[in-house]
């Protein structure tokens, strides 16, 4: 058997320390060395892309008045007037500081501009993730139960669902329950700082726009994940053996069935972060992405670097934290 | 794996059928919009804004008084195009970069791993937003971006297609022949890439849709008036209020060509994973293999080998049935009935009505007795097993027949009956210890599990317990083997942990199933011995399955030959593998490898097990049977007594044991 060498060297590195922590230190520690280069890659790409772009910010700062002097004066004050090499090393520099530069229109720290504008979005993004792994599991899993009739219209509803368009489901809940009904707010954004009520219900409608799609595909994977996990050799062999059928099913098949489900919903959640900059715009959410359509259209170098930054660490985190869940789950990858 | 053959199975289906028509039709109405649209997509009626559905106009007229469909027609266009440029884009650099990578593995490999996890982690909304700052209102631009972004997906995909066809002994067998590597690509590999590529295409296509979609709704698409489906779902968005009619056909058009090319991909996907299902290969197969690689046992020691031993044996065994004859007669002693069963029989639904594929099985097992069934594959020795537990495979049932088990009927036709036998008076152990185990549980939590929940322990006596098993199975180092992982043990230690988790709750009748079939011929005969001992320490029954005669004679006192799902012969080992009463006992006999003769060729019996709908009238092993008369066709032949403990379904089972 080649798993037993394995095993052993395993076992050996396990053994002076308790379970679990060497494992997660040592993938922890991986992931953020892999996370530098990626970092550099991407930051390095838009630095470039952004640099090529036709369109100039001292035109958009200045409007009219983008002439002579005052163009060349504000043009050296942002450092554009350099070469573009030395431009991009002391980017780097300052990167391996975390800092991005400033915003070249409100002159604050754009790392700060962009910091302003997380909780709307990460508030839009967990949210949604809670109502499609909440939903999409108890769906999917009653679907894998039920392989017949009601099983077949979880599944045409969850692919119905994550056919429709988000922004046009935003409209659609805001004609629905703003419009028509008047129950909730048809956009908006309250603080939670501010009131946690207000806040509530102005996430409502966004969080069920955003969520629908995902608790779809949440829903469609843990069915498919259930059948096979219940179809498999040993949930018999447990079953012969006395292990209750409620166990069978919420312990052995769910914990099974969970492993190709995490990788779905960590994708699933980096997904919803491109799609929340559309649904912020269906409801006028003060997050990233009415700041990313912002600065993209207004040629803000630094917020833009400054936003893809951000995305990037928290997608790099995200999957540190589904890499982590996942070992829990699935022994086999525990050395990983 | 998803093969091209399995693929044009799904295409085939209805639905696959129905969704290639509408986005066939779209992708037409597109093309020829010049013609088809009702209206100029740009003409302004200003009297007539945002008017519902008419006459004049079907799906009514937006804010400027242009007709709904036509502009939805013409935006067809541009979505559309802008959906199959991004996946041909990703498909054509994934797949050539996916299938490079898993044939040439290596360093390609790691590189490529590289480039995916990159792509991957990338931003994708701020990448298009600045590729659109940079190409300005340019969607083709995005859309590449977008495909060079999706192309990580088709990498991954097709590599792993790849690996797995590369692995696949085809390929091994190409590659001997000596074809060249880039036709084992074109022809073997990209084949079995393409099916899974094409269902995650279609999957794909409808999100690259979305993202068009949306980078239009948002203004970042085509400058007004070009009507695209994003901005005109936008304009409906803005005329909530005075129209809400206009999201329905903005939003619908998307809706209904997303929902077409999922629903494609879904039902190609479905296709292929009920073509595999059916596909399985089976056991028989597998045990055929095994076999093959099977060459000298211990297990064959017992075995008869000649035939001078046989007159012997053929007589000696009559005294002992002739105790066991008494005994049972007077009801008394240890070997007395545990379980008994009768009549049974287990159907599964077929086109014409509940079908049988086990009739009227019956045999009984005394305390402390064995027995062992065995038979080709198909001849119903594992579904017999499985209805003793309880555990018939869904959709078939136990349609007839009595268990009596321990003093107490159980009912057979009701699966929930066995509930409480299951694991407190009925252990099982299954063929495959590395399948039978839960990979994602440690061994010690598995096994203290029924205890627990059914023993009703606290979890350190559980935990004690367990070790005490883990040790009674002889497990080396049962701490250790406790918080190991099935993966982590070797073939032989997984079954000793499976037998481990049977005998948890003491149960008074151990089942197993081929329980030294996927095991190293070394260990086989270990666990085996392992069975003995646990028996007689335990004071357990044992049923177990085999179509091993070794394992037969090694730990069964009885044995009942089962030949397309009825009993054929049954009576105590030693006298049936020394003087088959049934022409089908002696030809199983004769094609066992360990009693075949060097050099000599292994004969064996021509002809496969009649499928269940397929039984002849009268013997159903008439068709394979070296000395079937006309007789044997006639009726249905009873199972008849041969001596005081033996009987057999066969005419000439007398001639039979005397030749």
């Amino acid at each position: 058997m080649t798993s037993l060498p394995y095993a052993r060297i395993r076992r050996r590195l396990e053994l002076s320390l308790p379970k679990g922590v060497v494992t997660v230190g040592r993938l922890l520690a991986r992931r953020v060395l892999l996370a530098v280069p990626l970092i550099w890659a991407i930051m390095t790409l838009t630095f470039f892309l952004l640099r090529l772009a036709p369109g100039d910010p001292v035109v958009q700062i200045l409007g009219d008045r983008a002439t002579g002097p005052q163009y060349d004066q504000l043009r050296h004050q942002l450092g554009l007037d350099r070469p573009m090499l030395q431009q991009y090393l002391e980017f780097i520099g300052n990167l391996a500081h975390g800092e991005v530069g400033k915003s070249l229109f409100s002159s604050r720290s754009a790392t700060a501009v962009v910091l302003d504008r997380m909780p709307a979005t990460l508030s839009l993004a967990i949210g949604a993730t809670i109502l499609s792994v909440l939903g999409g599991i108890a769906a999917g899993v009653y679907a894998a139960l039920r392989k017949r009739a009601d099983g077949s219209a979880v599944q045409v509803a969850a692919i119905v669902g994550q056919s429709v368009p988000d922004f046009w489901l935003g409209l659609v809940l805001i004609g629905l329950f703003a419009v028509h009904w008047n129950w909730l707010p048809a956009n908006g954004f309250v603080p939670f700082t501010e009131s946690l009520n207000g806040w509530a219900l102005s996430m409502v409608l966004p969080v069920v726009t955003l969520g629908l799609a995902a608790m779809g595909s949440v829903a469609r994977m843990t069915r498919a994940a259930m059948i096979s996990a219940l179809d498999r050799e040993f949930i018999r062999t447990l079953r012969a053996n006395g292990v209750s059928n409620r166990s069978i099913v919420f312990r052995h098949a769910l914990k099974n069935a969970a492993i190709p489900v995490t990788t779905l919903i960590g994708v699933r959640f980096i997904g919803m972060l491109s799609s929340a900059v559309i649904v912020e715009q269906v409801f006028a959410l003060p997050g990233v992405g009415t700041l990313a359509i912002d600065s993209a259209s207004n040629h803000d170098y630094p917020v833009m670097q400054a936003l893809v930054l951000y995305l990037t660490v928290v997608v790099v985190a995200v999957n540190v934290i589904v890499d982590v869940v996942y070992s829990w789950l699935n022994p086999k990858v525990r050395l990983a | 794996m998803i093969t091209w053959k399995r693929l044009t199975v799904g295409l085939r289906r209805p639905m696959a059928v129905a969704c290639l028509l509408v986005l066939g039709t779209l992708v037409i109405a597109a093309v020829l919009a010049k013609w088809i649209a009702p209206d100029d997509p740009y003409q302004q009626d200003l009297s007539n804004v945002l008017s519902g559905p008419s006459a004049a106009h079907w799906l009514g007229t937006d804010e400027l008084g242009r007709d709904i469909l036509s502009r939805l027609i013409y935006g067809a266009r541009l979505s559309l195009f802008a959906g199959l440029l991004c996946i041909a884009v990703a498909v054509l650099l994934g797949v050539t970069a996916g299938v490079l990578a898993g044939f040439f593995a290596g360093r390609v490999m790691i590189l490529f791993d590289r480039v995916t996890d990159l792509l991957l982690a990338t931003p994708v909304i701020m990448i298009l937003l600045t590729v659109l700052a940079v190409f300005g209102p340019n969607m083709n631009a995005a859309m590449i971006a977008l495909g060079v972004m999706l192309s990580a997906d088709f990498m991954r995909l097709s590599r792993g297609s790849t690996l797995e066809a590369r692995s696949a002994l085809y390929v091994d067998a190409a590659q001997v022949f000596g074809l060249s590597r880039t036709r084992i690509l074109l022809r073997h590999i990209v084949p079995n890439v393409l099916g899974p590529v094409i269902v995650r295409a279609s999957t794909l296509f409808g999100a690259a849709l979305f993202i068009e979609a949306g980078l239009s709704f948002i203004g970042l698409g085509a400058r007004p008036p070009t009507p695209t489906w994003g901005s005109m779902v936008a304009a409906a968005g803005n005329a909530i209020y005075k129209q809400p009619w206009y999201l329905v056909p903005t939003g619908g058009i998307i809706v209904l060509t997303v929902l077409a090319s999922n629903l494609f991909g879904d039902t190609l996907l479905d296709a292929t994973v009920d073509g595999a299902a059916r596909a399985r290969p089976r056991r028989w197969s597998r045990l055929k293999k095994q076999r093959q690689a099977t060459v000298v046992s211990a297990t064959a020691v017992k075995t008869p080998a000649g035939n001078a031993k046989s007159d012997e044996t053929l007589r000696a065994p009559a005294a002992v049935f002739e105790r066991d004859a008494r005994q049972a007669g007077e009801g008394e002693g240890p070997k007395t009935g545990l379980l008994s069963v009768s009549g049974l029989e287990v159907s599964f639904p077929s086109a014409d009505g509940w079908r049988p594929v086990v009739t009227d099985v019956g045999f009984e097992v005394p305390h402390r007795g064995s027995l062992g069934i065995v038979g080709e594959s198909g001849s119903g020795k594992t579904i017999t097993m499985l209805a003793l537990l309880g555990l018939v495979p869904s959709p078939g049932k136990v349609t007839a027949g009595k268990i009596f088990f321990n003093g107490r009927e159980l009912d057979p036709s009701r699966p929930s009956s066995f509930n409480v036998v299951r694991g407190s008076e009925i252990g099982f152990v299954a063929q495959e210890p590395m399948v039978s185990l839960d990979p994602v549980f440690t061994v010690g939590a598995q096994l203290a599990e029924p205890m627990r929940h059914r023993g009703r322990m606290s979890s350190r006596a559980a935990h004690g317990r367990v070790l005490e098993l883990l040790d009674l199975v002889g497990m080396p180092d049962p701490r250790r083997a406790a918080a190991s992982y099935p993966h982590e043990l070797s073939g032989g230690m997984a079954q000793r942990v499976a037998i481990a988790l049977a005998l948890g709750l003491e149960p008074k009748l151990l089942v197993a199933d081929e329980p030294t079939t996927a095991l190293d011929v070394t260990v086989q005969a270990d666990i085996l011995d392992l069975f003995r001992s646990l028996q007689e320490q335990l004071s357990m029954s044992m049923v177990i399955v085999t179509h091993d005669f070794g394992v037969l004679a090694d730990s069964c006192d009885s044995a009942l030959v089962m030949y397309a799902g009825e009993v054929v012969e049954q009576g105590p080992v030693d006298e049936v593998l020394s003087a088959p009463a049934m022409p089908y006992t002696a030809g199983l006999l004769r094609s066992n490898p360990y009693s075949a003769v060097a050099l000599g060729r292994l004969p064996v019996i021509t002809g496969s097990v009649p499928d269940p709908g397929a039984w002849p009238s009268g013997c159903r092993f008439q068709a394979r049977c070296a000395v079937a008369t006309p007789e044997c066709a006639e009726g249905s032949i009873p199972l008849t007594t041969v001596t005081s403990h033996r009987r057999a379904r066969c005419v000439r089972v007398t001639e039979a044991v005397r030749s």
